[in-house]
């Protein structure tokens, strides 16, 4: 199950990225693969629809957000509680 | 160049019904947000808007009237009803009519009409609609009425430029009276986009406040959506003046620019441009300048980019003049926006007195200017510029002198 919670964010951000999935590095921040705020917005979007669950972000305070968006991994980690949460 | 002066002015929006009240809320800093009273809100996320309570449209339209007017178009009706009286034209057995138009902004036209016709087509699975749908729900809808109801037989026609229709739409009044295309322009705009439909598409945007507009607070964590309308007479003054008529402001300038930039984002050069062209236009130097009804959403982005916008044009004055955002209190109207704005500028010149920023909680050193926080304060004003910067990078500002 966490295995592909991870493969399918780490889809989700290649595509938005048009970056192959083997270049979308866990420790890489949204900003470093070239995505911008629309492209986030857009990508929490898929999220939610690929998962089903509902994600805690407003674009005017991400860091308030309770979602944490530094990195890919830290992404995976805060959709991995989420699925856990939101599906229990 | 031919003088524009505004010789009537009309609205219905969260926080009255017409102008008397709006300015009377501007003044005592009144909230006009509310939890919204709309249909499926429990499937909404975001529940609170500027939303124009205690509208019955039975008891302003006949039967076939309603039948005919969109929510936008009842609104549009009802604030050119409050401005063409005050004027005292009238237009219709009148030569006048051939030299008066109406131009007026909306971003979504019948946005209800819309939804509610949806809802019946797809979610009710009927194979029927109404026979006026598209008649109301055209954007231009509002301004054809204005037309029809006051016999304005000039240039008329709609603008549709988000968040700063209105504005352009009266920019562009002001240039046709300017020119010489017209003697009077109704103008303004109007919105009514809050719906099921209409509140869930700006949800997805992740932009919007659950709880206030606070605009220029550090706090700030959104925009909230107002509805309503702003309907003034722009009038050539040297035919208001014949007429004695009483002139509640000179327009003096107009400037329009484009960001070319992003969709969403705002842009600080865009917005400069917008604002140094108006002044340029008016053709008077930054300090005069008293009062900047700012664009002011509330969202992160936006205020930290108007604020430094207005320091770029403005320079050492910008430290010196007030700008205040009445979206605070009667939310974003989107196309409609700037036209009930345009009051609280009215308001500063007229009265002297500057409509507030509320729910001003906590400095945001990004937005260092004097913002009016919270209570309204009187000052004497010459000079007033309105700010209207849209999605899709279109920017228009206007700018108004005391008569």
């Amino acid at each position: 199950m966490a295995e592909s919670v991870r493969d399918k964010v780490i889809a989700i951000i290649a595509e938005q990225a048009v970056l192959d999935v083997a270049d979308v590095r866990p420790e890489a921040t949204l900003a470093e693969l070239g995505i911008d705020s629309l492209g986030l917005v857009e990508s929490i979007f898929a999220i939610e629809e690929a998962f089903d669950i509902t994600v805690p972000f407003n674009a005017n305070e991400p860091a308030q957000s309770n979602f944490d968006i530094s990195s890919v991994a830290a992404i995976i980690a805060a959709v991995e509680k989420l699925v856990a949460e939101q599906k229990a | 160049m031919r003088r524009v002066v505004i010789t009537g002015a009309g609205t219905i929006n969260a926080l009255a019904h017409d102008v008397p009240g709006t300015y009377a809320a501007f003044r005592e800093g009144r909230c006009g947000i509310t939890e919204l009273d709309i249909r499926d809100m429990e499937r909404l996320s975001v529940r609170i808007g500027g939303q124009v309570h205690g509208w019955n449209p039975e008891t302003q339209f006949n039967r076939q009237q309603i039948a005919l007017y969109d929510r936008f178009t009842q609104f549009t009706l009802l604030a050119a009803r409050e401005a063409i009286a005050q004027s005292g034209l009238t237009f219709e057995a009148d030569h006048l009519g051939l030299e008066a138009g109406v131009v007026l902004g909306t971003a979504g036209g019948g946005v209800n009409t819309w939804d509610e016709n949806y809802r019946s087509v797809y979610e009710e699975g009927k194979n029927r609609v109404h026979p006026f749908v598209v008649p109301k729900l055209m954007n231009n809808a509002a301004a054809s009425h204005v037309s029809i109801e006051y016999g304005l037989r000039g240039p008329s026609f709609t603008v549709a430029t988000a968040c700063a229709s209105s504005n352009h739409a009266m920019g562009l009044a002001f240039n046709m009276i300017r020119s010489g295309m017209a003697t009077v322009m109704v103008t303004g705009g109007s919105e009514s986009m809050l719906c099921f439909g209409g509140v869930k598409a700006w949800e997805g945007l992740r932009v919007m406040s659950r709880d206030a507009c606070r605009p220029f607070s550090a706090n700030r964590n959104g925009m909230v959506q107002g509805e309503g309308a702003g309907v003034f007479v722009f009038e050539e003054y040297e035919h208001a003046r014949a007429r004695g008529a009483v002139m509640l402001a000179e327009v003096i300038g107009f400037a329009m620019s484009s960001d070319a930039a992003d969709i969403v984002m705002p842009n600080k050069a865009g917005a400069s441009r917008a604002m140094a062209g108006a002044l340029r236009d008016a053709r008077i130097p930054p300090e005069a300048v008293g009062y900047i009804n700012a664009h002011g959403t509330g969202t992160a982005a936006n205020d930290k980019t108007e604020c430094a916008a207005v320091a770029d044009v403005f320079g050492h004055h910008a430290d010196r003049l007030m700008i205040s955002s009445t979206k605070s209190m009667h939310g974003h109207l989107i196309g409609g926006t700037g036209a009930v704005e345009l009051l609280a500028c009215l308001m500063a010149l007229q009265e002297g007195v500057i409509a507030p920023t509320i729910g001003y909680e906590e400095p945001d050193p990004e937005c260092a200017l004097d913002v009016v926080p919270n209570v309204a304060r009187e000052a004497k004003v010459d000079v007033v510029l309105s700010n209207a910067f849209a999605f899709g990078g279109f920017n228009a500002v206007i700018a108004l002198r005391r008569v």
